[in-house]
């Protein structure tokens, strides 16, 4: 696809997680660039979604949850003790595989609310902080004459953008997505894929999917992650053509997952 | 072709005959059930609306054999000490809720739960009796605070049960995404998780104000009763159940006509609660 930039933005080294006694990631070896997006793909149950919810520590909010190896964010370690996954949660956002908008929340809200439970109190700060959320995200102009509308009335596709918008205000340089579009129409799907391409600009997306042909379609690198390893990375279109491996060509021929 | 169709007929014909018998006994049996309710409604209405004056509203109770007078005082004392049980209960009962949903894995959570089960199933009276022992035998006197006390402890194990019941109603995701924001985890359980289940909290909060509103036993031997006003908090506290009580045990025919009009004005406090509960859920429920 694109001629990617150099730097690396996230660097894994070594990862391994996992509850309790099941190790469900066996040592990931994975370097991330910036505005680059990145697919993860593999059967359910390979855990590409674990990995993911390492990426902002939200893997150890289940009970029994492990971590081990190293995540680096530019230069800077996130499995470190000393630190704090509240912060770390502020400079990689997340967008889930259900759109949940906050229940009782408006649609200015929503988009707001991860600044205003930081403290930012002034409405013209907000208020452009929204705006611009939502433009980024391609909902500002079928909201904006109903931000005080309750974001849970809006259709599947518009609450998933809205989410979008929501992490997408907090202004983080990277965001991962958990299969976003696996519970939307072929519409609102593509709508989501569009808004990738062109959020790659401003953020570093990492996006788990089901879809191969969506992970074809909108992403540079694509990690082909097997039983807890990751078989194979590379450029998409190398992955899609000439992989190097045989599960790998295996998987994305269809022939099993 | 032609042979088949009186078949279908009749079979279709006793599916729906069937279907129309069960219905009307479904219909008939929820009729029966409310029959109980409408009766009891229809009697206290009855006796109790004619009694009913402005001066019922605003008075003290009349000495017997004088006309008039009314339970003024009960009204204001019976508030007070529903106020008072709210302020203590509801704060604690769903701080309490939120630790059962929110924290609540290990055996101690498991403890509380059980704990609050079975605070929830203690008699009215035993309740009455234990703050008796515990507040108003030390103080030597009946008092509003003992009262409110044995109204809050009866509150408190079904608001902190509901609300624990209503939190887990959240879906994990919508925590995760509050987490994923990155906020710490009491803002995200005060701001998303608590403010997300508002209507249901409040609809809560009301029916639990009601259930407890009508409750005498608790009240015999804490609140006591009293034919003034009331006193400060440390005195025997006029309140409705307990002056219904004794006037409804009372001989006198005047008594018992205000008796009725004070399980009136009870029935009318609940009724009013409830319709408030269903209000706020209805406009809440237009803005989820």
């Amino acid at each position: 696809m694109t001629v990617l930039p150099q730097t690396d933005i996230l660097t894994v080294n070594q990862l391994k997680a996992g509850f309790g006694k099941v190790e469900v990631l066996k040592g990931i070896n994975l370097k991330v660039r910036e505005h680059e997006v990145v697919a993860l793909i593999g059967p359910s149950g390979c855990g590409k979604s674990t990995f993911l919810r390492c990426l902002n520590r939200l893997h150890e909010e289940t009970e029994g949850a492990w971590i081990e190896g190293e995540i680096l964010l530019r230069d800077k370690s996130l499995l470190g003790r000393g630190q704090d996954p509240v912060e770390i949660r502020s400079q990689i956002g997340m967008v889930f595989q259900k759109p949940n908008p906050f229940p009782g929340m408006s649609i200015f809200e929503n988009v707001s609310a991860g600044l205003k439970l930081r403290g930012i109190r002034k409405k013209s700060v907000l208020e452009n902080a929204v705006e611009s959320a939502l433009k980024q995200a391609a909902l500002w102009d079928e909201v904006k004459d109903k931000l005080k509308a309750p974001g849970t009335s809006l259709s599947g596709g518009q609450q998933q953008r809205l989410c979008i918008a929501r992490a997408l205000a907090i202004r983080p340089p990277i965001v991962l997505m958990d299969e976003p579009t696996s519970a939307l129409d072929p519409i609102s799907t593509a709508k989501i894929e569009e808004l990738i391409h062109v959020l790659k600009k401003d953020v570093t997306i990492v996006i788990v999917t089901h879809n191969m042909q969506q992970a074809a379609r909108i992403s540079d690198q694509t990690a082909f992650f097997l039983l807890g390893e990751l078989v194979e990375t590379g450029l998409t279109t190398q992955i899609f053509t000439t992989p190097k491996d045989s599960r790998t060509e295996a998987y994305v021929t269809g022939r099993f997952g | 072709m032609k042979s088949q169709t009186p078949i279908f007929v009749r079979v279709s014909f006793r599916r729906k005959v069937k279907n129309f018998l069960m219905l009307f006994l479904i219909a008939s049996l929820s009729g029966v059930a409310l029959v109980p309710l409408f009766l009891v409604f229809y009697h206290v209405v009855k006796s109790g609306f004619p009694a009913l004056s402005w001066n019922f509203f605003t008075s003290l109770p009349a000495p017997v054999g004088e006309p008039g007078g009314g339970m003024g005082n009960a009204l204001v004392g019976s508030l007070i000490i529903l106020g008072l049980a709210s302020l203590i209960a509801i704060p604690l009962g769903i701080f309490g809720g939120i630790y059962l949903s929110e924290y609540g894995k290990g055996k101690f959570a498991a403890s509380v739960r059980f704990v609050v089960d079975l605070l929830t199933s203690v008699p009215s009276i035993v309740t009455g009796l234990f703050i008796y022992a515990m507040v108003v035998a030390p103080m030597k006197s009946y008092s509003a605070w003992a009262g409110a006390l044995a109204y809050a402890f009866m509150m408190l194990p079904v608001m902190m049960k509901t609300t624990e019941e209503i939190l887990k109603l959240m879906p994990d995701h919508v925590r995760e995404a509050g987490l994923a924001l990155g906020l710490s985890r009491w803002k995200m359980i005060l701001f998303i998780v608590l403010r997300g289940s508002r209507p249901a909290i409040v609809t809560a909060v009301l029916i639990s104000i009601a259930r407890v509103a009508g409750e005498t036993a608790p009240l015999l031997f804490t609140a006591f009763g009293n034919r003034f006003w009331l006193d400060g908090l440390s005195e025997p506290a006029p309140n409705l159940p307990t002056q219904i009580y004794s006037y409804a045990i009372s001989p006198f025919e005047q008594w018992h006509q205000q008796a009725w009009a004070g399980a009136f004005l009870l029935l009318l406090m609940v009724f009013v609660v409830n319709l408030f509960a269903r209000a706020y859920v209805y406009r809440a429920g237009g803005r989820k």
